[in-house]
């Protein structure tokens, strides 16, 4: 049977960079091919130019055996491909009638008809199961909701495409399995649909066939029963995994030492219940819940980034008083964000600048540091994090997802703190870098760090952590000791009984 | 990525040389473009760059450049620090205005006129740390927040000339003429002035780590507080830096004119400023600081001007001669407009 | 629903306040004689203000909008001295300022200049394309700038709706039209709220862009012909500042300057609230020209302040 959709030879070149190498790839009607590889592995790339972002370099593109050109988004949403990209890629401001309806409204007499734009709006979102106010703004609404208008909208009634990058990264285990309805739905009316993710579990729940791709090639496809997990993680990085994550951690510290963090009652009216949390020095402390539970908020709170109302925060016996970033920074707490791009990299400075950034201003500005002292930091931390570059004097922009996650992981580790909260550590880092980071965790506390994780990867909070603060809506409701930590203890205690 | 993809990386990246290295520069452009304009000069009037010394001080078309572009150069710089925090001033000429007034009122008064310099200066910090305040601590956008003072700064300047001084008062002053109109040994004293500030915010931001947090919260601000930069006093601090070059700026125009005129005192300075910024490769949307660049941005706007005049064209059209050379110095800068002017001229020569 | 209109009807409440105050303080201001002649006197500059409504909305900004209604006036101007009737060399300039807004746009997405720069740049060229043109300014004789000038519609009261305030009510009404009833409208919407998400979902970017700045351009030739026809005459200095007040009308009608939030309609009672203190202090008599100024700063900043706050409570960030 031919293909729906077929990517022969496919390349994209950037400078220093092969984004994508004679790349192949197909997906047929009635099936969930799912598009898998480590971060700059091309996964991304290869969307954009399926659906119209980008243009290849070389390559054919071929819809029903006829080759067509993808030149825009809009020449592909032409040609039947409906794409929801990884940040919902809507207008916050806009009412999500507009949202939908942008690009093919409906029209009377040479003006928009809004009433029947409403009504094609609300039978589009009654397909998903989608009952909600459409006048008002998307951006009242929240991730989830906003992901699924965004489906609604690719979702046109000629598409016969769907592609979806990273559709699950903001949605809690609820949500996931609502999309997936909708997703089997739509496989079984015919739908070919794309489906990027790093989430291995959900792959094989969903995907019928997987296509993985290393370094912009393609080094595997076959299907789901064909490609054990074992299979898939080894050719995605190339090797074996050594299964680090799976040890059990070690507390070599003194358990009757004074905590070197100690956060009592702190909490913001609106934001967070009053926690209390407490770190002691070679300690990790994960932070579980679902999503909304409150657990950036928690991370923030505690670095000063939200300015807490209630309770106090003691760090190695000193009272921080009014916390923020910077007095955080001083007293030798740190803290790398959950959003890299919104909250963590500065995009337009070099790598150099954006590691000694906390640093520098912990010293103050009167007292810089040498360029020879930074160029030594950066390329230290360069080394090793391992992070993918030639040049530390390449904008952050430049490097991939993972690599900036890695820069910000550097400009607090360069900061010589005390005490370190990191707040998805491992979001959008590739299999391979994902090991790395679990044992890098585990050698700072070895070292006499404190650490404070935030994850919403279970595995990943077994892996390292010694004890797990549990939260729900915005309560702390329980603390799981080290000896009972598993991935179903977790799951219990978040749910609650 | 590994290590082939790497190595890969480093083979594409050879280290850049000669004319391709030198033309990605973003100076390049103001420097070609103050060379081209010197060089239309030098054939359209002789001894154009001719410098003589009369009565101890050096004369000369170029020498008159530098000196009339001075106060332009200096609110630049001061916008120039603004502008990387992704920020504007649109006030700066209205803030020349209220100085004007406030040093025409003290001389008035009888304050002593060094007290009526620092005063001055005073004023200028007031003015930008109101326009701080709204910025960095109200969150209103710096395009608006400085409007507010741009639209009343210049009502303000002509209530306190007409409570203190009169209409159009004059005066006369022995500093502020020598700021302006003096000279230390050969050079023009606000020349000297001129540079001071310079190599004073060059200082800041290259010395200290002052320009990387400038540079920070310009490029991300959210980012740069969560790394533990004080983005309120930055912001505060540029618009106080931009507060007090314009009031600098200001001292030396009222001297010039020996007289508070709030109307048309700066007009369209900081228009000019915000061009020479641009020209010396500075970004409207924040970033990196080029003060180098901001001062080649000035002279080449102040030598357009002088052209024009010293080529006999009459003096209506200096603004569209302006505007034309600023497009082309823009349109170059733009590496979309480069490639399509490239490959319009390849097209045409097959 | 509600809380997006919410800054037009402060803006609208404002202006009511103020008209309300003035009635209170000066005999038969709050009448439609003032009302029509607030109309009349200021609806150059909100013509104008009604295409940069647009600009604003798209996350741009157009400084060359008092240049262009100098040229138009110089331009008119030297046409009737060669024997054009006005509302063709009028018809003439709407299509030289939709041209020349084009030639704007272009520039701002193809070369991707900022549009405060480009803008800036064409303020200069239409400013000194005046001066090259007249120093001195130029009557215009033709009978029917007279006709125009003489045209008026009564109020109930005692008041006039002058034709230059008809042409701007239906420039309004054409704007509000485009705005919220056309796909180019919510396409102006899109991009200012959130300019990549635009173009990947598919809005024509180049040519909204273009057709924004045309669109802004073209009104600001229309005000332009309107201040020409009502002070029948050509000066090379007319309008300058005029940007200022321009967008001052927009913010003050509750746009946002970054664009994706605002209502044209409101650029109208915005333009008013500027005029209506002008006269209020012209009524004063004690009071001089400076009061303007730092009146009109004065209020700009409480709006300023008040928008601030409003927005700031209608967040539109999701919950996590």
């Amino acid at each position: 049977m031919t293909a729906k959709v077929e990517i022969v030879g496919v390349s994209k070149a950037y400078p220093g960079v092969r984004a994508l190498d004679a790349v192949d790839f197909s997906v047929e009607a009635g099936e969930v091919h799912a598009l898998m590889g480590e971060n700059g592995a091309g996964k991304s790339t290869l969307i954009k130019v399926m659906t119209g972002a980008l243009r290849a370099d070389s390559g054919v593109i071929r819809l029903d055996g006829d080759e067509i050109k993808l030149d825009s988004p809009g020449a592909a949403r032409a040609a039947g491909i409906g794409a929801v990209y990884q940040e919902v890629n809507l207008v916050p401001s806009m009412s999500v009638t507009k949202n939908l309806m942008l690009g093919r409204l409906p029209r009377r007499l040479g003006l928009v008809s809004w009433s029947r734009a409403r009504d094609l709006a609300r039978e589009r979102l009654k397909r998903l199961g989608v009952d909600i106010d459409i006048e008002r703004p998307l951006g009242s609404y929240s991730v989830a909701i906003q992901q699924l208008v965004a489906i609604a909208r690719a979702l046109d009634d000629d598409v016969r495409v769907l592609v979806l990058d990273e559709p699950t990264a903001s949605l809690d285990a609820q949500e996931v399995q609502g999309l997936f309805d909708i997703l089997r739905d739509l496989k079984q009316r015919g739908m070919a649909i794309v489906f990027i993710s790093h989430f291995i579990d959900q792959v094989y729940q969903i995907a019928d066939r997987i296509t993985v791709l290393r370094n912009g090639r393609r080094v595997g496809v076959g299907t789901t029963m064909e490609m054990p997990s074992f299979k898939l993680v080894s050719l995605m990085i190339g090797h074996d995994l050594l299964v680090a994550e799976q040890k059990p951690p070690t507390f070599h510290l003194d358990p009757n030492a004074a905590p070197i963090l100690i956060a009592k009652g702190v909490g913001r009216r609106r934001v967070m219940e009053p926690v209390d949390i407490n770190l002691r020095a070679g300690e990790v402390v994960g932070l579980a819940g679902l999503l909304g539970s409150g657990r950036s908020e928690t991370a923030k709170l505690l670095f000063g980034a939200i300015r807490a109302d209630r309770g106090e925060i003691f760090v190695a016996g000193d009272s921080v008083g009014a916390a923020s970033p910077a007095k955080s920074l001083r007293l030798g707490m740190t803290f790398c964000p959950e959003d890299r791009k919104s909250e963590g990299i500065l995009s337009e400075l070099t790598i150099r600048e954006n590691i000694v950034l906390a640093l520098q201003s912990r010293r103050g500005w009167l007292r810089p540091l040498s360029r020879r002292e930074q160029d030594r930091l950066a390329d230290e931390m360069i080394e090793a994090l391992a992070i993918a570059t030639s040049d530390a004097e390449k904008p952050v922009g430049q490097l991939s997802g993972g690599n900036q996650q890695k820069v910000i992981l550097a400009r607090s580790l360069v900061a010589g703190p005390r005490v370190l909260i990191l707040d998805e550590p491992t979001r959008g880092i590739d299999v391979g870098a994902h090991a790395e980071i679990v044992n890098l965790i585990r050698k700072l506390c070895e070292q006499g760090l404190a650490l404070l994780v935030v994850s919403s990867e279970l595995d990943e909070l077994v892996a390292v952590s010694h004890r797990i603060v549990v939260l729900r809506d915005r309560k702390q409701v329980a603390e799981i000791p080290g000896s009972d930590i598993t991935r179903a203890k977790i799951i219990e205690t978040i749910a609650g009984s | 990525m590994t290590k082939e993809t790497l190595s890969a990386g480093l083979a594409e990246r050879a280290p850049l040389v000669g004319v391709k290295a030198l033309l990605r520069h973003r100076m390049i452009w103001p420097v070609l473009a103050l060379a081209l304009i010197l060089i239309v000069d030098g054939v359209i009037s002789p001894g154009f760059f001719r410098i003589r010394i009369v009565e101890g001080r050096l004369f000369g078309s170029l020498i008159d450049i530098l000196y009339r572009a001075m106060p332009t150069a200096t609110v630049a710089l001061g916008m120039a620090v603004v502008i990387s925090t992704k920020g504007i001033d649109l006030s700066v000429g209205s803030i020349i205005a209220i100085c004007g007034a406030v040093i025409v009122w003290r001389i008035h008064a009888g304050d002593p006129h060094f007290v009526i310099l620092l005063l001055a200066l005073g004023t200028g910090l007031l003015c930008g740390l109101w326009n701080g305040m709204l910025v960095a601590l109200l969150d209103i956008q710096p395009i608006i927040a400085t409007l507010i003072l741009m639209v009343s700064g210049r009502g303000i300047g002509l209530m306190i000339n007409l409570i203190y001084g009169g209409t159009n008062p004059s005066f006369n002053s022995a500093l502020l003429q020598g700021l302006s109109v003096g000279h230390i040994s050969l050079i023009p004293t606000r020349l000297v002035v001129g540079a001071g500030i310079f190599l004073l915010l060059w200082l800041l931001t290259r010395r200290t780590a002052f320009g990387l947090f400038l540079e920070s919260v310009g490029g991300n601000p959210a980012a740069a507080r969560l790394a533990g930069v004080n983005t309120r006093l930055i912001i505060y601090s540029a618009y106080l830096i931009s507060g007090i070059c314009a009031a600098a700026a200001g001292v030396i125009l009222t001297a010039d004119t020996h007289t508070s005129d709030p109307v048309s005192e700066g007009l369209y300075i900081e228009l000019d400023a915000i061009l020479a910024v641009v020209i010396g490769g500075g970004s409207l949307s924040g970033g990196r600081v080029y003060l180098g660049g901001t001062l080649l941005g000035a002279l080449v706007i102040q030598a357009l001007t002088t052209s024009i005049l010293s080529s006999g064209l009459p003096p209506e059209y200096n603004l569209v001669v302006k505007a034309v050379v600023v497009l082309i110095v823009l349109l170059l800068q733009s590496s979309n407009a480069r490639t399509a002017l490239v490959s319009a001229i390849a097209r045409r020569k097959r | 629903m509600n809380e997006k209109y919410l800054p037009l009807g402060a803006t609208i409440a404002v202006f009511l306040i103020l008209f309300l105050t003035g009635g209170l303080l000066y005999n038969h201001f709050f009448s439609t004689l003032v009302l029509g002649d607030i109309l009349a006197d200021n609806a150059f500059v909100i013509i104008a203000a009604i295409g940069t409504t647009f600009v604003i909305l798209s996350g741009g900004i157009d400084l060359s909008i008092g240049s262009m209604i100098g040229f138009v006036g110089v331009a008119m101007a030297n046409l009737d001295v060669a024997g054009w009737h006005p509302l063709a060399s009028g018809l003439a300039m709407i299509a030289f300022g939709a041209g020349f807004g084009a030639l704007q746009g272009f520039i701002i997405d193809f070369c991707e200049i900022q549009p405060f720069i480009v803008t800036l740049a064409g303020l200069f060229l239409l400013r000194g394309a005046c001066f090259m043109v007249n120093l001195d300014a130029v009557p215009l004789r033709h009978p029917f700038v007279s006709e125009f000038a003489a045209f008026a519609i009564p109020l109930p009261g005692e008041g006039f709706l002058a034709s230059s305030a008809l042409i701007m009510l239906a420039s309004l009404l054409v704007a509000i039209l485009i705005a919220h009833w056309t796909a180019f409208g919510a396409n102006v919407y899109a991009i200012g709220g959130d300019r990549v998400s635009a173009a990947l979902m598919g809005v024509p970017m180049r040519r909204t862009v273009v057709k924004i700045y045309a669109l802004g351009g073209l009104y600001s030739a229309l005000g332009g012909v309107v201040y020409a026809l009502y002070t029948s005459s050509g000066y090379p200095l007319a309008g300058t500042g005029t940007e200022l007040t321009a967008i001052a009308s927009v913010v003050l009608g509750g746009t946002l300057l970054t664009g994706g939030v605002g209502f044209v309609a409101g650029t109208l009672f915005g333009g008013m609230i500027l005029g209506l203190i002008a006269t209020l202090i012209n009524f004063n008599g004690s009071l001089n020209g400076a009061w303007i100024m730092i009146s009109g700063g004065l209020l700009l900043f409480l709006f300023i302040v008040l928008q601030r706050f409003l927005v700031g409570s209608l967040k539109f960030g999701a919950a996590r």
